[in-house]
């Protein structure tokens, strides 16, 4: 295969992971706080929305993706103060969100379905972007991909060098024994579940504005889900999470690939099934394999606390 | 020994910490009643009372964890709100608690800096860490993850901890309860260091030998009151628990020794993989009980008596069928309920969601162990009337304090509720019972009354199994012991022919026959 | 900061309801029936006031809007028949995901189950098409509650086998499961004579549920529904089964304790809710539907959900917050037709009635009083160093 294609082909692998990086990240934080926050897909729905509507209404790709990620902010504020602050379910409450989130975003996309919008400025060096593989590879991306590269590299950093990372980690790990130590488990918390929220809202973001870019009714198609599943697979770890991302925009791609060379005997809607039996599969291999039980899961993941005072 | 409220401490410098007219309500309870005490500065102060008298509701006010209803703190003679332990740690105060507030997956050294307001660049940390350690005889490898550590090493973290902010004030909550005897000597060498350097000591415990051993003062609580003070030199070990209890302490009545007859519960190399990811793994362990015997397993907490009784329940199988037998007959790869049909009855030391179920009501909690051996059960459905009947049994011989059977079983008190399991399962008439932790919380006389339900059925022929980390409780109640230490359970020993100095040394990890467990516990190198 | 205690004094008084401080929140040691089974009553209420600020701000009188949604389709008959051909599925389907629920078996994939269980009735009614027979309908029930309950059986291996957490896995074949639907009827139960629409052949008359009234499509589904949620009331209130069901939701410790085998309740939960749910797809497509069709459900499967909820998750419950939740998609179509509202509205009130729901729980579990220490003039001294 000639240079240009195989770098097209990592370009679209890249795109189809990158949403699902956004999330899986913001979710990777979220549950080492300790909170299971199952409302990935209805955050990251709004924020498609909205980042979409603004962005055709303002005519600003920037402002759109501000939008995007203040809606699922928006999203992951109604989950902290039922689940933090009213102690409610986790479970319950993250499909309750995933359900709210598809029906506002259906109600508020109406008007916007089959528009066109201006695409995201793309990084460009005169010069170095212009080399083969390199070129195409590194540069002349949206913006949001890089940022998504170093929201890697911070979160990494954060959790793992930063007191307030190993304060979250804390938290996650005993809520009762860093509430006695004096640290504010629920704000703690708050503060994860919105950051969060706003990444599964920049992944909505670049759905609608730079993958598609349109906006369709139920456009996420289960990459919320897939983003949790994704957390469990890179066991609680950021740069493993990037690279299972790319994994999964890897088989995306692969099997729009098949569906489009023809030649295979498949119809379409098999090839389709594969990212969702692929994510079943993950699954069971992280839970079944030899290094089950030596996976970083938060001790606290779920669990409601509410403090005595 | 002076009464409540007097005026003994105002002759006395100005305390570094006065406590006056402190109240904490919870929900059901007062937990403490307009306490009043001080602790002068240098001074290693006891606050003396049983599980449930209010103590740990105490300091965890003075540590900023919970704040007070009504009273007043005042610290250096200046009255206080201590808003949180971040503004304890602040003015001086440290608390090592009575279940670590430790972080597993994290290494020592983390922990410790995140019990720290300020703790500064982590290498500097790591080395001030190996300083302190050293210098109060508490030695620790900052960069182990806490889950590999042994308890007590796991106490030494939370000491260094409060040692490194130089603290003015240290609570110690029950420190002792989870170490050997060996290991309470050498804490005790370094609080007692610690007071040397103007370090005022709250040692909070209900351990009578020690608060003698160590203590200058003593604040004696009961039912959430300060019902005495005392200078615990001038005390005997007597007089002090009959002012933590209130009465005379009954003694059990023991039937007459060498009834025991063939035996009923057989263990032969018991081997269990800890279910949980830092859990001990049950390792060979083997005994046998008698009909009419009661034996006893000592050991610290952690150190596999959550597996041994879940292995025992049947709530965990043994991998073959010949490894525990219930009056001969095989039962290792049956699970709990089939372990009961056989007559294994256990009572497990989680009341809350293990021995019961809070949201239920004791009627149905009746049902949840008894629905096999008290049939009430028929066919699918659930007898109500029997169940029903078989609750109001358990209440009432056993003195369960409650408005009624259709009561949740969360809504009884703790001492209340143990005594409805352990009802429960003895008015079931097993021929082997086994009992976890069977007084823990619970009142002196409940605590009584259970010991002398448990000797009532040794003497009717039952096999009697207990397991508890309250050493005095073994002596006093059981007929053999072994103890147990991580995951290995040493020979049985006839209890009137133990000595405390041997099971301490067990306890410690010092066994005639095994050596990893030596090599496990570094600590036992140093008692040997 | 210091201030004097009379100050300290007034500004407590002035701003002690407001000041969270003032407030002492406690966990109840008995959680109050009535106010159980009332609060579902207030989310709905407060949906309806949430609805009329959405209408209003949407531009629609929220006066008619609100009628034409929640008023308006009971006043026919027409309208109450289709409510209830809308609960059926809907409490079918709550009904087994609450028994999951009580467990702490979290089935979420009951669309992917509902489908599957389509699929497989509607294979039965194709396959014996041109055959009038009576047992072509008890078959594909038998078949539905098999392939909806073989569906089901998946998650609940892995879970067993694996320790696969069963709300991805359920979920993800939900996804599989329309797929599947669509590349049949788009392939080989593609009706020959169709005009190439992806859709099979209309079933045969042996293979449709009857029409219980004349002149609406209210079918046999809603009665066996009811009679289902009956059945799953006594199994969970008066037999030893929905006793193990509840002890390993509330503290599988002690659900083992007594000898209850956890990996047999996960089972029996997924197989019964997934069966439940395939046998609500082959109603719908033995019924309203009368064909397979490449989307069989507006929801139900996830609608199910909240209706478990909303039911508190007893089964008597659930046939009340059926009806609701049939409600919240016929007024959604009526209001569409009558004052143009987009059908989308409805997963709005869905999502904010379980909100409500979950929020008015906390007045179930905690009791909320006044914080007698804050009424206090305790001087606000901040420790100095």
């Amino acid at each position: 295969m000639p240079i240009d294609a195989v770098a097209l082909v990592l370009l679209t692998v890249i795109g189809s992971a990158t949403p699902l990086l956004f999330a899986a990240l913001g979710e990777l934080v979220v549950e080492k706080s300790g909170v299971l926050n199952l409302g990935v897909e209805g955050m990251m729905i709004l924020g498609a929305v909205a980042a979409f509507g603004v962005a055709v209404t303002t005519g600003s790709g920037t402002l759109g993706v501000l939008a995007g990620a203040a809606a699922g902010m928006a999203m992951a504020f109604i989950f902290g103060v039922l689940t933090l602050t009213l102690a409610a379910n986790q479970v319950a409450t993250g499909l309750a969100l995933t359900i709210f989130g598809l029906g506002l975003s259906a109600l508020l996309g109406v008007g916007f379905i089959g528009i066109p919008v201006e695409p995201l400025p793309k990084l460009m060096l005169p010069g170095v972007s212009d080399l083969p593989l390199i070129g195409p590879l590194l540069f002349g991306h949206d913006a949001l991909i890089y940022l998504s590269i170093f929201a890697v590299a911070a979160v990494a950093w954060f959790l793992k060098k930063s007191r307030a990372g190993m304060i979250l980690r804390a938290v996650g790990e005993s809520d009762i024994s860093a509430h006695s130590i004096g640290y504010d488990v629920i704000a703690v918390r708050y503060r994860a579940v919105l950051f969060g929220g706003a990444m599964a809202g920049l992944g909505g973001a670049f759905l609608s504005l730079v993958y598609t870019p349109l906006w369709n009714e139920g456009m996420t198609a289960g990459r919320g889900w897939i983003a949790l599943a994704l957390v469990v697979f890179a066991s609680w770890r950021p740069w493993r999470l990037l690279a299972g991302a790319y994994l999964f925009g890897g088989v995306t791609i692969l099997q729009l690939y098949m569906q489009g060379a023809g030649g295979f005997d498949i119809p379409a809607q098999v090839m389709s099934m594969l990212p969702y039996l692929a994510t079943i599969l993950v699954l069971t291999i992280i839970a079944a394999g030899p290094w089950k039980g030596r996976l970083d899961a938060p001790a606290c993941l779920g669990k409601p606390f509410r403090p005595s005072t | 020994m002076t009464a409540p409220g007097s005026d003994s401490s105002a002759a006395r410098p100005v305390p570094r910490l006065e406590v006056k007219g402190v109240t904490k309500r919870f929900p059901g309870v007062l937990a403490n009643d307009h306490v009043d005490f001080a602790v002068a500065p240098g001074e290693v102060h006891a606050l003396l009372g049983e599980n449930g008298a209010g103590k740990s509701t105490l300091v965890k006010m003075i540590y900023g964890v919970l704040h007070p209803d009504e009273g007043t703190l005042a610290w250096n003679g200046a009255v206080m709100q201590i808003a949180d332990p971040h503004a304890a740690r602040a003015l001086g105060i440290g608390m090592v608690f009575q279940h670590f507030s430790l972080f597993e997956a994290m290494t020592v050294l983390e922990n410790i800096a995140l019990g720290m307001d300020k703790p500064g660049d982590m290498a500097l940390l790591s080395e001030r860490v190996r300083d302190v350690s050293e210098a109060y005889g508490l030695p620790l490898d900052p960069d182990r993850d806490v889950y590999t550590l042994s308890v007590g090493e796991r106490q030494r973290i939370e000491i260094v901890r409060c040692l490194l902010q130089n603290p003015k004030l240290l609570i110690m909550d029950e420190p002792t309860s989870v170490l050997t005897p060996q290991e309470v000597e050498r804490l005790f060498e370094t609080l007692r260091k610690l007071a040397a350097e103007g370090v005022s000591i709250l040692y909070i415990s209900h351990k009578l030998e020690e608060i003698k051993q160590l203590c200058d003062r003593a604040t004696i609580l009961r039912g959430g009151r300060v019902v005495a003070e005392c200078d615990p030199a001038q005390e005997t070990a007597k007089s002090m628990a009959q002012m933590m209890i209130g009465t005379e302490l009954k003694t059990v009545e023991r039937r007459a020794e060498g009834v025991a007859g063939e035996a009923r519960l057989v263990v032969e190399g018991l081997t269990l993989a800890s279910e949980e990811i830092h859990g001990v793994d049950l390792k060979n362990v083997s005994f046998a009980v008698r009909a009419g015997e009661i034996f006893g397993i000592a050991g610290v907490a952690g150190n596999g008596q959550n597996e041994l009784l879940l292995g025992l329940s049947g709530e965990r199988l043994a991998d073959h069928e010949s490894v525990l037998r219930i009056d001969g007959a095989p039962a290792g790869r049956s699970n709990a309920g089939a372990r009961r049909k056989l007559g294994l009855c256990a009572v497990p030391e989680e009341r809350n969601g293990h021995g019961a179920v809070p949201g239920m009501t004791l009627v149905e909690n009746a049902v949840l162990s008894g629905h096999h051996r008290m049939g009430l059960l028929s066919s699918l459905f659930i007898r109500a009337a029997a169940a029903a009947r078989f609750a109001q049994q358990i209440v009432t011989a056993f003195d369960v304090r409650t408005p009624g059977v259709t009561a949740s079983a969360g809504s009884l008190s703790g001492g209340n509720l143990q005594k409805f399991i352990v009802g429960r399962e003895i008015l079931q008439k097993p021929k082997v019972l086994v009992v976890s932790q069977p007084t823990w919380g619970v009142d002196a006389g409940a605590a009584a009354a259970i010991h002398q339900a448990l000797a009532d059925l040794a003497a009717e022929g039952v096999a009697v199994v207990v397991v508890s980390q309250d050493l005095d409780e073994l002596l006093a109640i059981t007929d053999r012991l072994a103890v147990i230490n991580v995951g290995v359970l040493s020979s049985a020993m006839l209890t009137r022919e133990a000595s405390v100095e041997e099971i301490g040394l067990l306890m410690g990890g010092v066994h005639g026959v095994s050596t990893d467990a030596a090599v496990v516990h570094p600590e036992a190198a140093h008692v040997a | 900061m210091s201030h004097n205690p009379g100050a300290a004094g007034n500004r407590l008084v002035v701003y002690s309801v407001f000041n969270p401080a003032s407030w002492k929140i406690e966990p109840r040691r008995e959680i109050p029936q009535g106010l159980l089974y009332a609060t579902p009553l207030l989310a709905v209420v407060l949906t309806v006031v949430a609805g009329f600020f959405i209408f209003l701000s949407m531009g629609y009188n929220p006066f008619l809007a609100l009628y034409h949604f929640f008023v308006s389709p009971l006043l026919t008959l027409y309208g109450l028949s289709e409510l209830l051909v809308k609960a059926g599925p809907l409490i079918m389907i709550g009904v087994g995901l609450a028994v999951g629920f009580r467990a702490n078996v979290w089935n979420i994939g009951a669309e992917g189950q509902l489908t599957l269980g389509a699929i497989t009735g509607g294979v039965i009614a194709l396959a014996f098409w041109n055959e009038e027979t009576w047992w072509t309908l008890p078959l594909m029930c038998l078949c539905a509650v098999g392939g909806g309950a073989a569906y089901a059986a998946i998650p609940a291996f892995l879970r067993t086998r694996f320790n696969v957490n069963e709300i991805l896995t359920s979920l993800m074949l939900t996804y599989v499961a329309t797929l599947f639907l669509s590349t049949l009827v788009y392939g080989p139960l593609k009706d020959p004579m169709g005009f190439n629409f992806p859709q099979s052949r209309m079933f045969g008359d042996a293979a449709l549920l009857p029409i219980l009234l004349e002149g609406t499509r209210l079918h046999l589904g809603g009665v066996v529904a009811l009679m289902i949620a009956v059945a799953v009331w006594v199994l969970m209130t008066f037999t030893i089964v929905g006793f193990q069901v509840r002890v390993l939701g509330q503290a599988p410790a002690a659900a083992r304790y007594a000898g209850f085998s956890g990996r047999r309740i996960v089972w029996f939960c997924l197989l019964l809710s997934g069966g439940l749910a395939g046998l609500a797809g082959t109603f719908e497509v033995a019924g309203p539907i009368g064909q397979l069709v490449p989307v069989i459900s507006p929801g139900y499967g996830f609608t199910a959900i909240i209706v478990a909820f909303l039911g508190r998750l007893h089964p008597l419950g659930i046939i009340l917050s059926g009806l609701v939740m049939a409600l919240s998609y016929i007024g959604g179509e009526n209001a569409q037709v009558q004052v143009g509202l987009p059908q989308a509205v409805t997963g709005v009130f869905q999502g904010l009635l379980l909100f409500f729901l979950l929020a008015s729980d906390f007045l179930v579990r905690y009791r909320v009083r006044r914080n007698p220490a804050a009424l206090r003039h305790a001087p606000q001294a901040q420790p100095a160093e």
